[in-house]
């Protein structure tokens, strides 16, 4: 019941947000002169005329209100409008190139956060031990470095001698599953990495301050007092109190995922959502940029709400309400 | 001078009884007539609608006599802080008014306040959380200077080292930080700091329950010998009923928002009317083991109930070893009672007798009551 | 406060010199404790040592006679048109993709790099710490908008809207900037919020309204200089995290453009030729990573230094030690807080 009331509200004010979103990206790219798009489609020797043609098919000699009209009208039947290049759907477009994706955001968080979580949890359960102090290294550096340049480095590193000694399975570029799990994987195992590395880092950190802290508390020293097995006093109380604040921080983070998966997906050549919206942005396609940043709104929003619901499943002590 | 602790004009015209004689305002320097302060409590949510209030204090008139010091006893959470931090003017009131030297400073806006926060001033339980860390201890006790353009440079540093003496601390100190003075002698920094503008009235609230009872003499005798000195009015505030009697010149007694009794120190002390004075009376360690060994402790039952839905009548009936049906429906007021000076008043349907044993009353009344509850 | 204090001091130095009972501030407390930590002293002549090399870059560029900008088609390249290695034809490190001097281009690419770190995290840590207290101190309403509005920047992809407003504005130092402060004092604002609401509760703030103080003095005199340590800290830490986000824009050809040089840039055209030129990835990506651990990993000391009490994994032994030394005192009945060497109470 309380669910139900929950999930409603949020949802009407995810459309809220989204419609925000939307708006908000569809009048910061008009900023940009019309004229800059008309003239790369009709080619620099174009006449006044043949520019004038162009915005007209476009619809942008219209007054920007009623282009901002029929562009919300579009987005409530889900149509994001037309590529001003190709007068492809957007919505195709972005169908078409959602499963790179899809496949590395998917990978790559189950990756981080089962690394970022089980790193943690070792390190505070041994504290001071090699593997903490190890861990900790390997953590500083993860924060230390952009995504980018893991990915550089492990191009450089695992998939140039792997190739050299002719160990073919890890690859570049983006393969489907349709072509075989295991190439599927292959393809796809260094961008998990990388988009993980940064990530599990900081969750290796978080996991392991918030164990530690919980660790110390009365009620878990009374735990073991009572005879509660070791590992059953880490996972049954321990973790589960730990894991909140852990939890919560990913409904942050999941927005700084996508941000992730651009860099990620330029590094290894995968032709995904990242990479037609960069392009998109260097020919103004403003039609394919608000698509992206739409979807990415929607994205944020739906993953927010899971996070909230799993926040509410873990800590008994927030009442959805 | 014989000053009144407390009036209640009109609980006394009710009864029937003689006003009190009318105080000149020359003697009384804050009048604290029918004050309630009601903290809503919102709702969580969007919406933060007002579900409930804290009746933090409901209806309380006091005067605090020039020159003296008036106690204020009760237990933790029964207003007195709050009660404080309206005549400091630190939260505003709900209703009734506050005067002080004839002067209504209830409902005053932050700047027409400004002038009387000179003439009031506070000193703070919590020794270690009442002074800034980060500040020096001459800024701290120069900061009221600063905020009311009085003295500047040299000029300020002299008047803040003549502070310094003047409460014990050595002068030379003025440039540590309060991490490196004991307890007793940040107490000090905070009287310097409530002194340095002259003030008619220093609000202490629970200036020593903080502090080792061997401190706690010195800052006290420091406080009356300050008094002495500079004519001050203090008003007290303590859960120890021993130091309350030590330093003050009239006592009230707070339960649940409301005064149980109020009157001068030794009427109250030595005839206890309230069963809620009495009880505490009895429960407060006696310098005296003689007097403890003859003392019968009354047990009170039960815990002090939520201030966010008081009881209905007397809000102690709940816990009082003497209460009986009417204490359920009609509050009684405070008035005085037969026999006692008109300055010691009351609020009890059946005020204590003078050598009456509650003790025993107590257990068998308390069965019954939670009887009664079950 | 700090008028006062500073007359006191003034006054102080000429009137008495057997006056030695000095106080010690929190912040010596903390220099002393941080000269003791090895790894954060390291960490900050890591620091010291690269902000010389960015500013001397205009010396060894006349030293290899290679200015930042010069492609040397000749020298520069191998017969493929690809860079030299390391140490060929003079070039130390050798060349990037357009035959000019890495070295020189990372030493240059240092300058950039370290001032939009500090700048963005100043501009950031002075607006997050407005926002912040404002927000705390006055609640209501204005604390209900100001949170939303964290709450949205923080939650927002901003790579994403960065690449956005960097593409709407043009890329340029200005645009890079701007952007990388307007993603960074949200963090800032709510850890500062956080901090001011439990200041805001102290006694001593109380003291301070009934004495008069209006919102002002209160914020800047009493609450301001006890949020330092905290902002302190986090603003060591956000200066990596501002190199690593200049780094990106730059790498995905959004921030700096060429042929001014920065390690994203330099990194960015390196991966077309990670193949064939390994130092070429190498070199930048060791001078950024040495650079942000040196910060982070100065960030952690301060931390500790300023509390005590957090733990941290390199400074095990000096943490055992501190605890030994803590239990001794305990038993010779003495506190290991520094109380006063004041008279007693008279």
């Amino acid at each position: 019941m309380a669910i139900a009331r929950f999930l409603i509200r949020r949802v009407l004010t995810g459309i809220v947000v989204l419609w925000l979103v939307a708006t908000a990206a569809f009048f910061l790219f008009f900023a940009r002169p019309v004229n800059t798009v008309a003239h790369q489609l009709a080619g620099r020797a174009a006449t006044p005329q043949v520019i004038a043609t162009v915005i007209r098919n476009l619809g942008l000699n219209q007054p920007i209100l009623v282009q901002y009209w029929h562009f919300l009208d579009n987005l409530l039947h889900f149509n994001l409008g037309y590529s001003y290049y190709t007068q492809q759907s957007v919505n195709t477009m972005l169908k078409q190139d959602l499963p790179p994706t899809a496949s590395v955001v998917v990978g790559g968080v189950i990756l981080w956060l089962i690394a970022g979580l089980a790193v943690g949890i070792i390190s505070a359960t041994r504290a001071r031990s090699l593997f903490d102090r190890f861990s900790a290294v390997a953590v500083l550096i993860g924060i230390s470095l952009p995504t980018f340049v893991i990915g550089e480095l492990l191009l450089l590193i695992v998939f140039v001698p792997l190739n050299q000694h002719g160990f073919h399975w890890i690859q570049d570029q983006y393969a489907g599953p349709s072509t075989g799990i295991g190439n599927w994987i292959g393809h796809l195992i260094l961008p998990w990495i990388t988009l993980a590395a940064v990530q599990a880092a900081i969750y290796t950190r978080l996991t392991r301050g918030q164990l530690l802290d919980v660790l110390g508390e009365d009620y878990m020293r009374m735990a073991r007092a009572k005879g509660l097995s070791e590992r059953r006093v880490i996972f049954r109380h321990g973790v589960r109190a730990a894991l909140t604040p852990v939890v919560s921080q990913l409904g942050v983070d999941v927005g700084q995922l996508l941000g992730g998966v651009i860099v990620v997906e330029s590094v290894f050549g995968l032709n995904g959502l990242g990479q037609v919206s960069v392009q998109a942005i260097d020919t103004d396609n403003l039609p394919v940029i608000i698509g992206f940043v739409v979807l990415a709104a929607a994205f944020v929003v739906v993953a927010n709400i899971i996070v909230d619901l799993t926040y509410a499943l873990l800590d008994p002590r927030v009442r959805i309400a | 001078m014989s000053v009144p602790g407390t009036e209640n004009a009109a609980a006394q015209q009710a009864n029937g009884q003689q006003p009190a004689p009318p105080d000149s305002d020359d003697d009384i320097l804050v009048r604290i007539e029918n004050v309630k302060k009601y903290f809503p409590i919102k709702s969580v949510g969007f919406t933060r609608r007002t579900v409930g209030q804290v009746h933090a204090v409901d209806d309380v008139s006091l005067t605090i006599p020039r020159g003296r010091t008036l106690g204020l006893v009760g237990e933790t959470g029964c207003g007195k802080s709050t009660l404080a931090r309206c005549v400091a003017g630190l939260i505003p009131i709900t209703s009734g008014s506050i005067t002080f030297d004839g002067q209504k400073i209830s409902g005053l806006s932050r700047r027409a306040m400004q002038p009387f926060r000179r003439e009031i001033q506070m000193i703070f339980q919590d020794p270690y959380g009442s002074l800034n860390p980060r500040q020096r201890v001459g800024s701290i006790i120069g900061e009221p200077f600063a905020i009311h353009n009085m003295a500047s440079g040299n000029d300020r540093k002299k008047r803040v080292q003549e502070l310094m003496e003047r409460v014990g601390l050595n002068p030379e100190h003025f440039n540590r930080f309060p991490a490196e003075f004991s307890g007793g002698q940040r107490q000090r920094i905070g009287v310097a700091r409530a002194l340095a503008v002259r003030p008619k009235l220093i609000i202490c609230d629970e200036p020593v329950s903080a502090l080792d009872v061997s401190i706690q003499a010195q800052v006290l005798n420091l406080l009356a010998d300050l008094q002495d000195e500079f004519g001050l009015s203090y008003l007290f505030i303590a859960h120890d009923l021993e130091v309350v009697r030590h330093v003050s010149h009239a006592v009230a007694v707070m339960y649940l928002g409301r005064i149980a009794e109020a009157g001068p120190k030794d009427p109250v002390y030595d005839h206890p009317r309230h069963p809620y004075t009495a009880a505490l009376l009895s429960a407060a360690p006696a310098a005296d083991p003689r007097t403890a060994a003859q003392r019968q402790r009354i047990i009170l039952v039960g815990d002090v109930p939520s201030p966010i839905d008081p009881p209905s009548g007397c809000r102690f009936h709940p816990r009082c070893p003497k209460a009986q049906d009417l204490c359920q429906h009609e509050d009684p007021p405070l008035e005085v009672k037969p026999g006692d000076p008109v300055t010691h008043q009351a609020a009890c349907h059946f005020p204590v007798q003078d050598g009456e044993d509650l003790a025993t009353a107590g257990s068998a009344t308390s069965a019954a009551g939670s009887r009664e509850s079950a | 406060m700090s008028i006062t204090e500073l007359e006191f001091e003034a006054a102080s130095a000429e009137s008495a010199p057997e006056q030695a009972i000095e106080g010690r501030s929190q912040w010596q407390l903390t220099w002393r404790r941080l000269s003791h930590d090895k790894v954060a002293v390291i960490s900050l002549i890591i620091i010291v040592i690269m902000i010389a090399l960015a500013i001397a870059a205009p010396a060894f560029a006349a030293l290899t006679g290679h200015p930042p900008n010069s492609a040397y088609p000749n020298t520069g390249e191998n017969a493929a048109g690809l860079p030299v290695s390391p140490g060929t034809n003079g070039f130390w490190l050798g060349t990037d993709g357009t035959g000019r001097d890495l070295l020189v281009r990372i030493l240059y690419g240092a300058r950039i790099s370290l001032f939009v770190g500090v700048l963005t995290t100043v501009i950031a840590t002075v607006a997050g710490v407005t926002i912040g207290m404002v927000a705390g101190y006055f609640g209501g309403v204005v604390d209900t908008v100001l949170s939303r509005f964290v709450d949205a920047v923080l939650a927002f992809p901003y790579v994403v809207l960065a690449l956005a407003l960097a593409v709407v504005l043009g890329p340029s130092l200005p645009v890079i900037i701007g952007v990388i402060s307007f993603f960074s004092w949200a963090g800032i604002s709510r850890i500062v919020r956080g901090q001011t609401l439990s200041i805001k509760e102290k006694e001593y703030i109380e003291a301070a309204r009934s004495l008069g103080a209006g919102p002002f003095r209160i914020m800047f005199v009493h609450i301001l200089p006890n949020l330092l340590a905290p902002v302190l800290v986090l603003a060591t830490l956000y200066i990596p995290q501002a190199i690593i986000f200049e780094a990106t824009l730059s790498y995905l050809g959004l921030g700096i453009q060429q042929p001014t040089a920065s390690w994203g840039n330099i990194l960015g055209d390196a991966q077309n030729f990670y193949q064939q030129a390994w130092w070429y990835v190498v070199f930048p990506a060791a001078a950024l990573l040495i650079t942000t651990l040196a910060f982070n990993l100065l960030g952690d000391g301060i931390r500790d230094a300023m509390d005590p009490r957090t733990e941290r994994i390199f400074a095990a032994s000096r943490a055992r030690k501190l605890a030994r030394a803590r239990r001794r005192s305990r038993r010779r009945g003495q506190g290991d807080l520094p109380t006063a060497s004041a008279p007693g109470e008279a």
